[in-house]
């Protein structure tokens, strides 16, 4: 590493300056913030580092208008806490993949978030990253300084790159700064447990939850294994499967709320019982990182239909579900079976942790096939020809 | 045709009118064809009726084959094709042109599934917006974007759109409510984006298509998820006697941290004109009025009422009156929603503005529109999705005057460029079209624009797609896709370029 050529550009132009160089003296660019994403993807060997942590610090934030925008290398831990001082959050609460991937928590810079679409719990109803990011400065693997989107909520002026650059992992353009919503956190929250019974049970408990008015904003169910890892005394000791329900609002909307879920869901075989704010905040942040599974062992992380969990899952107990089901986070698994279930259902498997040899053997990302694959390299293409930009990191060639 | 041109026709393809016909009855057969002068007409304009092209033909298919063949033999041949729905656009989305087909996708018009388990809904794209709520509602659920046009336009041209409607602030646009998609390139291949599952697993795709105007390819089935109705709706009226008070209370709402499923506001002559038109019982002498509508339990709407209607108050509204009943909320909303007609009843025409500002400018704008509309000499009405910002002052004119059709144009234009000047953006949720097309260089720079038109070059490097719409110049695909080579050699030469 140390004999590689390290840029750590300060503003918009010093990164502009970086890239040309790189596209003009045929070099590939590892391009990082924090580097805590280091480990996901595909093992590349890029002939440069470009750091975005000197593109630093809050340019702009206006609680009034829901909105804020950073340079891409600010910490995360920084734009949360001047948000927690207004009371407002990000609500897609995205996830410390620092500490899913085995580092250090709390190191993520916000270029990094938006660049993975890294999302949480709370998905199912406020959306991922890529629904929260409103505006961009890039600069594209041409060597060129771009501005997408802007500062408003709405907004359909030409194409939506921010979507596009969302979740690109740095492959097609470099983000210089991001601008995007943020809401007003919750005045409180409050957890509604449901034990007692069986995995099939518990899952279309939560899909009842999920259909009903009162608006759920995050449904998980713990396997006994995962559920007894949790520092929460509630659910660790509850000995069994664990589902949980999360609702966020005014605290007499939440206590209205949690006693008519306890009606609707509550029947001879689920008994319920209620987590404090505290305790919730706690649990769903171990939710979020996944850290009730086993931390050493290959991770998985599936997006499917939420009918689909069981089928994919099986009787896995080294498994945690989300989103109602529509997420699975899964331990294990050297030889890709649960992507095969997933090809057979629908949806996609990443494997998000594993090891390098791992990760060259198995593609990190879902393969895709014929006709999408070749659009993706021409859209590849048509940000960054000359591969200079985090090549290969997603898919081999792009 | 006023202002806005057309790219100059293609004699090569006009030519080949006769033949592309009987080609194109070769894939879709029987009605599936129009090409008589009559037939076309009804196909010449979408909802900005003031401009009208006819095309060569129209194919409606009814098949993803068939539309897969039409758009691959068009390719080949470099016949240009306008995919349309229902034709609601308001910025000449679905506008013809005379040297290319039209590519009606009416005929796609069935519910394909109702996942209740997963709460989505799988649809064929020329299925109404609100067709989808009528399919689910019986279940107590809906689908979320709401655009004004809602009975007519379809979600294929939501998609195309990413169309929003009074509802967005706390349920987002059409591309927070779309899973998935399944469309067909110029090149003919078929893909599908998503799923019933949440992201994708490369790039976003999905998110690029939605709102990408019927340029980069054609969508033939859509997911779309929906979402269980509220227990309780109820909204406030609130007047206030200047709009700075108006927008302060917009501000405040959203300070306290309330997200309103629904936060309009409507300018002094918007007010009297839904008066004069339905008597919704707006009050005629307030400045500014506001409807706020929050909706979810009883409890929470109840506690949130009382919370908006003391910042109202504090805030110095001179008119206040909370919905008892269903029957009365709707009363509230009648006059909002029929601003339009209720515009068009007091001015032979109208056009349509669809900027997007800065809640904290709206007093600045409003006031700089008052002095733009004694220069211009015509009268302007202002209604405003005050909650995201978004601007719809409608300009009054008259066609019949000469040039006061281009006089409301230019006034327009100097509207979404104040909109641009003060944070905005020049279009909220009307899509470029033509009408703003030759704005667009006030937002973005020539390296901005060229990066989208190599976009466009990825998906349709013929660009035969929908052409003349959203970019103001024409690059050729080798042309954009020309970049730096060193020292005589392409790095990775084996990889394949447009």
């Amino acid at each position: 590493m140390s004999d590689r050529q390290h840029c750590r550009p300060v503003n918009i132009d010093e990164l502009r300056e970086a890239v040309a160089w790189a596209v003009g003296e045929e070099r590939t660019l590892e391009v990082r913030g924090n580097g805590t994403k280091a480990g996901y993807g595909r093992p590349v060997e890029c002939s440069a580092v470009l750091e975005t942590t000197g593109l630093a610090g809050i340019d702009m934030y206006e609680p009034d208008e829901l909105v804020m925008s950073a340079g891409a290398g600010t910490p995360l831990a920084e734009i949360e806490a001047a948000l927690a001082e207004k009371g407002q959050m990000l609500a897609f609460e995205p996830a410390d993949y620092g500490a899913i991937l085995g580092g250090e928590a709390g190191r993520q810079t916000i270029g990094g978030v938006f660049a993975a679409n890294l999302c949480g719990p709370r998905r199912i109803r406020s959306g991922a990253a890529r629904d929260h990011l409103l505006g961009l400065q890039t600069v594209t693997g041409h060597g060129q300084i771009i501005k997408t989107g802007g500062r408003v909520v709405k907004n359909v002026t030409g194409y939506d790159l921010c979507k596009l650059l969302t979740g690109s992992m740095g492959t097609l353009a470099v983000m210089s700064h991001v601008t995007f919503k943020v809401l007003p956190a919750p005045e409180t929250c409050g957890t509604l447990l449901l034990t007692g019974a069986a995995r099939a049970t518990l899952l279309g408990a939560l899909c009842r939850a999920m259909g009903s008015a009162f608006d759920v904003s995050s449904a998980a169910l713990l396997p006994a294994a995962a559920a007894a890892r949790s520092t929460v005394p509630d659910v660790s000791l509850a000995g069994g499967e664990v589902a949980a329900l999360r609702i966020e609002g005014p605290a007499p909307s939440v206590a209205y709320r949690i006693s008519r879920l306890e009606d609707l869901l509550h029947d001879g075989e689920i008994e319920c019982a209620r987590l404090d704010p505290d305790g919730s905040a706690l649990l769903w942040r171990e939710i979020r990182d996944a850290a009730l599974l086993d931390r050493q062992a290959p991770l998985w992380r599936i997006s499917t239909a939420p009918t689909a969990a069981a089928d994919i899952a099986g009787e896995r107990e080294d498994v945690l579900f989300d989103w109602s089901g529509g997420l699975i986070w899964a331990t294990g698994d050297e030889r890709g079976d649960l992507r095969a279930r997933v090809d057979a259902t629908g949806g996609h498997a990443t494997l998000v942790r594993a090891s390098p040899e791992l990760r060259s053997a198995m593609a990190p990302f879902h393969p895709q096939a014929g006709p999408l694959r070749a659009l993706s390299r021409r859209v590849k293409n048509s940000f960054d020809p000359g591969r200079v930009l985090n090549s290969g990191r997603m898919y081999e060639g792009i | 045709m006023s202002g806005i041109a057309m790219p100059e026709p293609d004699a090569e393809a006009i030519a080949k009118r006769d033949w592309l016909i009987d080609a194109l009855r070769g894939i879709v057969p029987g009605e599936g064809v129009i090409s008589t002068p009559e037939e076309l007409r009804a196909y010449e304009c979408d909802a900005l009726s003031t401009y009208r092209q006819v095309p060569m033909a129209v194919v409606l298919p009814e098949t993803v084959e068939q539309v897969s063949k039409v758009l691959a033999l068009c390719d080949r041949e470099r016949i240009k094709v306008v995919p349309r729905g229902a034709g609601t656009s308001l910025s000449g989305g679905a506008l013809p042109v005379t040297d290319g087909i039209v590519l009606g996708m009416g005929k796609f018009n069935r519910i394909l599934d109702i996942d209740w388990a997963n709460r989505c809904v799988v649809t064929q794209p020329g299925v109404t917006n609100l067709g989808i709520t009528r399919a689910v509602e019986h279940e107590g659920f809906y689908y979320a974007p709401d655009p004004s046009s809602q009975i007519a336009c379809t979600i294929g041209g939501n998609i195309g759109e990413n169309s929003g409607g009074v509802h967005c602030l706390k349920y987002g646009l059409t591309t927070n409510n779309v899973l998935g998609l399944e469309m067909v390139l110029t090149n003919g291949d078929v893909i599908r984006l998503g799923g019933r599952h949440l992201d994708a697993e490369g790039y976003d795709l999905l998110g690029l298509m939605t709102g990408s105007e019927g340029l980069l390819g054609v969508v033939t089935e859509v997911t779309v998820r929906i979402l269980q109705k509220p227990e309780t709706l109820r909204a406030v009226l609130m007047g206030f006697p200047s709009v700075e008070a108006g927008g302060d209370c917009v501000a405040t709402i959203i300070a306290r941290g309330i997200i309103p499923g629904g936060l309009e506001m409507m300018d002094h002559p918007a007010i009297n004109a839904a008066e004069d038109f339905c008597n919704a019982g707006y009050p005629r002498d307030a400045q500014a009025l506001l409807i706020c509508e929050l909706d979810g339990p009883q409890a929470e709407v109840d506690h949130l009422i009382d919370t908006v209607t003391d910042i109202a108050r504090d805030l110095g509204a001179t008119y206040l009156k909370v919905s008892q009943s269903e029957e009365e909320r709707l009363g509230f909303w009648a006059g909002r929603k029929n601003a339009f007609p209720a515009v068009g009843r007091i001015s032979p025409d109208y056009i349509c503005m669809d900027g997007t500002i800065p809640r904290s400018e709206l007093a600045h704008v409003l006031r700089r529109m008052q002095q733009m509309s004694a220069k211009y000499g015509l009268r302007v009405a202002n209604v405003f999705h005050a909650g995201d910002g978004n601007l719809h002052p409608l300009i009054l004119f008259d066609a019949n005057k000469p040039g006061e059709l281009d006089n409301a144009e230019a006034f327009g234009a100097d509207i979404l460029k104040l909109c641009v000047e003060v944070g905005g953006v020049l279009t909220g949720e009307h899509g470029v079209g033509i009408e703003k097309r030759d704005l667009m260089p006030e937002m973005f720079t020539e390296d901005d624009l060229n990066q989208q038109a190599r976009v466009k070059c990825a998906f349709d490097p013929t660009q035969i797609l929908n052409p003349g719409k959203m970019f103001p110049k024409l690059h050729r695909c080798a042309e954009l896709g020309r970049m730096h080579v060193h020292k005589g050699q392409m790095p990775f030469p084996e990889l394949e370029r447009f």
